[in-house]
């Protein structure tokens, strides 16, 4: 089929509507070459009904705030074509899962960031640190788990994607352990293994089932379950060492 | 406190799930084994009775399956039920295990 007849289909596009209390409301967008499904919802919105809300910023994959349900499963809008996802023509978009709408594609990330602050996932630079710049050997192993984990752009989909989340409100969930697992890792940090307690409580890291929910639907390919699996060895060698 | 206790859960289940994976191999092939000549109470009890080998392998069995049951039954409950003592219903079943089997241990050996 050629590029033009591609184009001149048509999208049946089914977007949720309202707060936690909704429904799906249906819209017939023109399918372009290369339309992300963030095209979709900016045409629904601008020539459809001006009154959808969502949320998106940079558009190339790296502010990760455009996050949504998009036929079921959790994606970056923007980075994500219609093409690859569009079931025969279809597409179902909601807002991301296992966090509160606040209307239409918009959630509250409050809850999300706030349990990055309570599992302690801030850097705390050592005394001195301005004075000098840090030595850290690329090849270090400490270096390079950090280096696997820290390409975060705190878009929520593996929290989207985590069953413990919503089996557990209190579950830290993925994004702020992986997170966690930098800092255990970066010897920038005053105290890295101080970064460990605040993770081995009941909602911390050993909630995790190691399933790779999270790492299946990352957009950037990181593994919190990887991160996870560190934290665990981290806290039980802590334990042995008295440290915890 | 409560991060000391899931770090030692932790390691408790991973401990007894090194145990459990050689000795359920063991227990496997040593059933295989036996069905070969046809299973009677008698010839099972010929080999455990008074075998101090076979009668540690099982009590280590139990104990190691206790505690791996009622860590991950501890897991279940609190993740799929509102109920508050998870760890003490979990704590009871690894006791009920034990008592049980070890008094199944003690009459074959
Ligand atoms: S591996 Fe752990 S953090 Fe990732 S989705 Fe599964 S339970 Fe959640
Ligand atoms: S770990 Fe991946 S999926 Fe999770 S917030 Fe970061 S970038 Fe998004
Ligand atoms: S709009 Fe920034 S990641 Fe999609």
């Amino acid at each position: 089929m050629s590029a033009m007849d591609e184009a001149a289909k048509t999208l049946q596009v089914d977007i949720w509507r309202g707060g936690a209390q909704g429904a799906f409301q249906s819209f017939t967008v023109p399918h372009e070459v290369s339309q992300t499904v963030l095209d979709v919802v900016t045409y629904v919105q601008r020539r459809l009904d001006p009154t959808l809300s969502y949320r998106f910023s940079c558009r190339v994959g790296m502010c990760g705030t455009c996050a949504m349900m998009v036929n079921g499963r959790p994606r970056w809008t923007c980075r994500t074509h219609v093409d690859r996802i569009a079931d025969d023509g279809r597409i179902a978009i909601a807002p991301l899962r296992n966090f509160p709408v606040i209307k239409d594609l918009a959630v509250d990330m409050t809850a999300f960031f706030d349990k990055w602050r309570d599992a302690g996932a801030r850097f705390q630079p050592r005394d001195g640190a301005a004075d000098s710049f840090a030595n850290v050997d690329p090849n270090s192993p400490a270096r390079r788990a950090a280096s696997d984990a820290i390409e975060c752009i705190g878009c929520g989909i593996c929290h989207a994607a985590c069953d413990v989340v919503s089996w557990n409100p209190d579950y830290l969930g993925p994004a702020a352990l992986n997170r966690v697992w930098t800092l255990v890792n970066d010897e920038r940090d005053a105290d890295p293994a101080a970064h460990l307690a605040p993770v081995a409580g009941d909602a911390g890291c050993h909630a995790c089932h190691s399933q790779q929910g999270c790492a299946v639907h990352c957009p950037n390919s990181l593994s919190p379950t990887a991160s996870i699996a560190g934290l665990k060895r981290q806290t039980l060698a802590a334990l042995f060492r008295g440290q915890l | 406190m409560s991060g000391r206790l899931e770090v030692w859960l932790f390691a408790a289940q991973r401990l007894s799930a090194m145990i459990l994976a050689p000795l359920v191999l063991l227990h496997l092939a040593t059933m295989i084994y036996a069905v070969q000549d046809g299973l009677s109470a008698a010839e099972i009890l010929g080999r455990t009775r008074g075998s101090v080998f076979w009668g540690g392998l099982y009590a280590l069995f139990i104990a190691a399956a206790s505690v791996h049951g009622a860590i991950g039954l501890r897991a279940v409950l609190r993740e799929w039920t509102p109920l508050r003592g998870a760890g003490v219903v979990a704590m009871a079943f690894c006791v009920a295990i034990l008592a049980l089997g070890w008094r199944a241990v003690a009459a074959i050996t």
